[in-house]
């Protein structure tokens, strides 16, 4: 017969945070930032198609570090979540609070009932009508929710980035500002002689929360996705 | 034990809104409850009922108009209900038969689209969506045999073959696509009559916008289910068109003029039609 071993609770959730941090910090960063023009989520990711940004709903973005099935798997979660909501009640019910919660909710579950914790930090925003009705929520891998201001930094050298990112960062800022200090966060300094060129559009995934899309596009989605070309001409 | 567990993964894999409905919030689709089983509707229920839409094709693009009219029996039951409505970016659809159930399946066919372009990251090519609207119908397909029927008309514009389509529905779910024009609802033999005798290939957006309203006019001389244009409240039909820029709605300073120059013609010619 095999002895259970006593594992103290704080043991064991310790454990569980390590192994998630782990997983997260191997990963590269995301920036979420809020300015004058709406939101912009800027992410350092190769790909063209597996993406770390995602649209949730007219006026929820969605953004994440970490193991992409799980939070792919959050972000359809969260879509579905929205999509019901919106049909069953209205679309102005469905709001960044409800989601961020929500997601809280799963995270919270899952760290602690789930043989491992879910690798992924996430960030939930929403643009308002003004800067000041902006919301930015940042989830992290245990459940805990954060209400931030002006700015979200996830991922592996969050700390390091979001120094830089609280040095740049101004109310006034425009989208092609808000854009160029993401990427001056991204790159590390020591690399950003060579990088700075050398980080072409390719490498960046960027998307904006338009604060004005239904006067500037005519669309109640204020979600857009930038291509190489809109990032190349927008950073010209 | 490894492999069914991918099935299960793969199974509730869905970009469909309309199959997460089903599986967890099946209260919530406007069709799919039956009306007390085995009772055969003595009189068709009183509910309002939505009337004519016309289609066409012109240079460049899909056209679709819908009047303002709904009716209950003999009474009019809305004059400024709206029938045609944006489905996304590159389609239109209109409504004919139970509004209220027909409302709550476009409000469904919106949701699907954009849900499936954000699962996705794409949009459903347009054949896509006309086989997602079809389904649709023919899950209303029970309530269709009770007397509550919906019968849409479905345009897009085809982004990969750079033209405008247009697709017809039965209330069992059948699609068929059309060539140059069509029109379902009360009124559409009247405003077909007209359309044969307006309708040229190659219309400009403006001439194929007068086209419209034209033979709604034409139903509506006709058909007492179908609303004419109102020059006292205002209230002209609502007219969008889709090309390879997207779906517009005809702004209304342009139906009162279309609306007016029909009036105006027909009122010099002093004819019986």
């Amino acid at each position: 017969m095999t002895q259970q071993f006593y594992v103290s609770p704080e043991q064991l959730m310790k454990d569980r945070a390590d192994f998630a941090r782990k997983g997260i910090a191997r990963g590269r960063s995301v920036v979420v930032i809020s300015c004058e023009d709406g939101i912009a989520l800027v992410a350092e990711n190769p790909s063209p198609s597996l993406h770390k940004i995602g649209e949730i709903y007219d006026k929820i973005a969605f953004a994440a570090v970490g193991k992409y099935n799980e939070f792919e798997s959050l972000r359809q979660a969260g879509v579905r979540y929205a999509d019901v909501r919106g049909y069953s009640y209205d679309r102005e019910d469905v709001t960044a609070r409800g989601l961020a919660s929500v997601y809280a909710q799963s995270l919270g579950a899952v760290f602690t009932a789930e043989q491992k914790p879910f690798e992924v930090e996430l960030a939930v925003a929403e643009v308002g009508a003004t800067q000041a009705e902006d919301h930015l929520y940042r989830l992290t891998f245990d459940g805990s929710i954060a209400d931030e201001h002006s700015f979200v930094v996830m991922g592996g050298q969050a700390d390091k980035v979001s120094s830089v990112i609280g040095q740049g960062w101004r109310g006034s800022l425009n989208f092609a500002d808000a854009v160029r200090l993401a990427i001056n966060g991204l790159v590390p300094p020591a690399e950003a002689e060579e990088q700075a060129k050398s980080l072409p559009a390719g490498a960046l995934e960027v998307a904006v929360l338009d604060r004005q899309s239904e006067t500037m596009r005519g669309s109640r989605r204020a979600f857009r996705r930038l291509n190489d070309a809109d990032i190349t001409a927008l950073l010209a | 034990m490894q492999e069914s567990t991918a099935n299960q993964v793969a199974a509730n894999a869905t970009s469909s809104f309309t199959e997460h409905l089903q599986r967890d919030r099946p209260e919530l689709l406007p069709y799919g409850r039956s009306l007390q089983a085995g009772v055969p509707a003595a009189a068709p229920l009183q509910v309002p009922h939505a009337t004519t839409i016309v289609a066409m094709s012109y240079d460049g693009g899909v056209l679709m108009a819908g009047d303002r009219r709904a009716t209950m029996g003999n009474v009019i039951a809305s004059r400024r209900i709206e029938k045609v409505f944006p489905a996304d970016h590159y389609s239109v659809l209109g409504i004919a038969g139970t509004a209220g159930i027909a409302i709550d399946l476009t409000r469904l066919f919106q949701v699907e689209l954009e849900h499936y372009e954000k699962i996705e990251g794409t949009l459903l090519s347009l054949e896509g969506k006309a086989n997602r609207l079809g389904a649709m119908i023919r899950g209303n397909l029970p309530l269709a045999m009770q007397g509550l029927a919906v019968v849409p008309l479905f345009a897009g514009f085809d982004t990969s073959a750079g033209v405008g389509r247009l697709f017809s529905y039965d209330v069992t779910g059948g699609r068929y696509e059309e060539r140059e024009h069509h029109t379902v609802g009360s009124g559409s033999v009247f405003a077909r009559g007209a359309l044969k005798k307006l309708w040229r290939p190659n219309l400009t957006a403006a001439d194929a916008v007068a086209v419209a309203v034209e033979s709604l006019y034409d139903a509506a001389d006709d058909d007492s289910a179908t609303g004419g244009p109102d020059t006292v409240r205002q209230l002209w039909p609502v007219i969008y068109t889709v090309d390879s820029s997207g779906a517009r709605r005809v702004p209304e300073s342009e139906l009162a003029a279309a609306s007016r120059n029909v009036i105006e013609a027909r009122t010099i010619a002093g004819r019986e039609a």
